[in-house]
């Protein structure tokens, strides 16, 4: 017990040097300096979540993370040319490009200067130095609600993109916020946020890439979305970070009226990695698809958790999410659906399918349903099984080698959870990133 | 040399022999038909030549033109020229027929060392033999047999069986789950690829199908073994005196 606690108490002396060490690196004085020290003691009282708090039973970051590293420095000129290269494996065609090096986002390598009429984009930087204290402490106020690693972030955001999108604006491009790590063995803290006005439409993809060497870092990042009344949102988000990276990811999304989001989640990179997601609807007749896929090998531990809240009636949410796991990974998938008492006329469905390839995968489905009005239909399954025999049997007989029949039926599987990418772009870049892990298969 | 020889297969599944010593041999340009009461082993002969997993050969061999078929991976039979057009093919949602049918034609090709082919002659090849076969393009766009009926199903099964142009084409109860007029459609499917260069195996519970494959040589299956063979005569009589016979014969 003393043992424990010493150990305690001095991690904590760290990590509290770490916030120390770290403040002449955040912006933001003022209003925002006293949320960021109000946010780390909100992290510090908890601490890296683990087992025994049930949204975090099967992902541990305290045997997983164990601990929270410094923070990365600010990229130099070397740092920036690396990202650079490691940008070619994510470039989208026409796409308007921000890109976030190790935390901090570099005019160098965006394309802040040829937005498109109707969309405004600052960083979180400049909003937290410059713009008005309701706006700022606007920024960092979401640090609560969702447990002690978003907290982290609200104290830690060294910048990120804030975007606008003006009402009626329809983007004809995608957004695209690439992160690109340089430094190992550093974290960064990244906070982003994307508000479409009313019938706003929009799409928004992020990646997450690690330059040549980078290792063993820690990513922790947070996006808070808004949608308008009518507005349209396509979100795609390709996490391929180095193998043995920390990514920690909360995306907060906030639905108005009569509003559409489509937001997909993909999962090939990092060590141990965890994507949570709130969604809320807040307006009636909108509609969510939100679905993701982890494609895991080695001994990656992937966790997508995502809460989705029907707080208004005549709202329709749909989540498929598909897990490939092989050798020793383990994948995680936990899903959350809320009917408040006086959200009648609910439809929501959830289904979530793992596929093992390996007899030491380990594959966690947790669907949970909590519905508290009486006039809804809502719907869950969770599968978890091997590639079918007899399926394999058929392809092979047609000439089809073992690992050719098995990536053909494992596209398949994962094709259920991509085809509601609408942006053609958008769904050919994640078909590829999954044919690029079957194909690393050998 | 023999297109095909099985010579005294025994096989078991799990602890179970299910042939026990059976031996066939067939030419190029023959159709035999293979008859016998349910549990002989038809279905048993043909899953081992086209190298399903879950049987164990405990004696004999197979030979494919004079190599060891039994030595090779289902797709290494399948490129050289082995085609089973399985009693009830399966469903694989999410896989195009498109896709499938030129992921397999050039897998085949390219263990043969021939070039693969390009999606556009790819596409008319497959679409000239659509046509002939009478297959709709539309179950062409759809996931493989996925909501195809069971006529449809076999009708697909001629049509890869058209498109790969195998050397040894195996039959597994080809006739299972057709009316009379489904059943018609897909023999006259697979008459239509009757040639010099190739053979075929029809393997059958019921004369029926035989009227309309007719072949050229007969063998009834009893207990796992072939205790009669003969002309196409041989499946009328046993139309006329059915398999009790034979049964005691074994």
């Amino acid at each position: 017990m003393n043992i424990a606690l010493a150990k305690t108490e001095t991690r904590r002396a760290v990590e509290e040097n770490l916030f120390t060490a770290a403040r002449d690196r955040l912006p933001g004085t003022g209003k925002v300096v006293e949320l960021r020290q109000q946010a780390f003691e909100a992290y510090e009282r908890a601490g890296l979540p683990h087992r025994r708090l049930e949204d975090w039973k099967y992902t541990d970051l305290r045997a997983l993370m164990r601990e929270v590293l410094p923070l990365a420095a600010a990229p130099d000129a070397a740092a920036l040319q690396r990202a650079k290269k490691a940008l070619k494996s994510v470039t989208v065609a026409d796409a308007c490009r921000l890109v976030l090096v190790d935390g901090v986002l570099a005019p160098s390598l965006s394309d802040v200067a040829a937005l498109e009429s109707g969309v405004h984009v600052q960083t979180l930087r400049e909003v937290l130095e410059d713009g008005s204290n309701a706006v700022r402490a606007d920024l960092l106020q979401n640090g609560a609600m969702s447990g002690p690693m978003i907290a982290l972030n609200a104290a830690m955001a060294t910048d990120g993109a804030v975007i606008t999108v003006d009402n009626g604006a329809a983007l004809a491009k995608p957004l695209h916020i690439v992160h690109v790590a340089t430094r190992s063995s550093a974290a960064s803290y990244t906070r982003s946020f994307l508000k479409l006005g009313h019938a706003a439409h929009a799409t928004l993809l992020e990646s997450f890439v690690a330059a040549d060497d980078a290792k063993s870092y820690q990513v922790n990042d947070a996006v808070v979305f808004w949608l308008g009344n009518g507005a349209q949102l396509q979100h795609v988000r390709l996490m391929a970070d180095a193998g043995d990276a920390t990514n920690i990811t909360t995306a907060i999304f906030t639905i108005g009226a009569k509003a559409r989001l489509a937001t997909f989640n993909m999962t090939s990179g990092g060590g141990l990695s965890r994507y949570q997601g709130y969604l809320t609807f807040a307006g009636e007749g909108s509609e969510v698809s939100a679905n993701g896929v982890n494609l895991l090998n080695g001994r990656q531990h992937a966790d997508t958790t995502l809460f989705l809240d029907h707080a208004v009636p005549n709202c329709a949410s749909r989540e498929v999410f598909r897990a490939v796991v092989d050798d020793r990974a383990h994948s995680v998938f936990q899903g959350r659906i809320i009917v408040q008492p006086k959200a009648q006329k609910t439809d929501a469905k959830m289904m979530t399918r793992a596929l093992l390839l390996s007899d030491e995968a380990e594959a966690d489905n947790k669907p949970e349903l909590e519905i508290f009005a009486d006039d809804v239909t809502c719907g869950h399954g969770a599968t978890t099984g091997a590639l079918d025999e007899s399926l394999l049997f058929y392809l092979r007989a047609r000439g089809l080698s073992e690992k050719e029949a098995q990536a053909l039926l494992i596209q398949a599987f994962v094709g259920e959870a991509i085809e509601s990418i609408a942006n053609d772009d958008l769904r050919e870049l994640a078909i590829s990133t999954a044919q690029r892990w079957l194909a690393a298969r050998g | 040399m023999s297109l095909l020889e099985v010579k005294n297969l025994q096989v078991r599944v799990e602890d179970r022999e299910i042939l026990h010593g059976l031996s066939l041999t067939v030419n190029v340009g023959e159709v035999h038909a293979i008859m016998g009461p349910n549990g002989s082993g038809k279905s048993t002969l043909s899953h081992v030549i086209a190298g399903k997993p879950g049987y164990e050969v405990t004696g004999g061999e197979i030979l494919f033109r004079g190599e060891d078929l039994l030595a090779m991976s289902p797709d290494e039979r399948a490129a050289k020229g082995v085609f089973l057009a399985f009693q009830y093919p399966v469903e694989i949602p999410g896989v195009a027929t498109m896709t499938f049918l030129r992921t397999a034609l050039n897998a085949q090709r390219k263990s043969r060392g021939e070039g693969e082919f390009s999606t556009p002659d790819f596409l008319k090849k497959v679409r000239e033999v659509a046509k002939r076969l009478n297959i709709p393009q539309d179950m062409l766009k759809r996931g493989v047999n996925v909501g195809f009926s069971g006529g449809e199903k076999k009708r697909n099964e001629v049509l890869q069986m058209a498109l790969f142009e195998p050397s040894l084409c195996i039959l597994d109860e080809m006739d299972s789950g057709l009316d009379i007029d489904a059943l018609r459609v897909a023999a006259d499917g697979v008459n239509a690829l009757r040639s010099p260069g190739r053979a075929m195996v029809v393997i059958t519970h019921y004369q029926r199908l035989l009227n309309y494959i007719v072949p050229d040589f007969v063998h009834v299956m009893s207990k796992g073994r072939v205790v009669k063979s003969g002309g196409k005569e041989l499946a009328l009589e046993l139309e006329a005196s059915g398999y009790a016979q034979f049964e005691d014969a074994a």
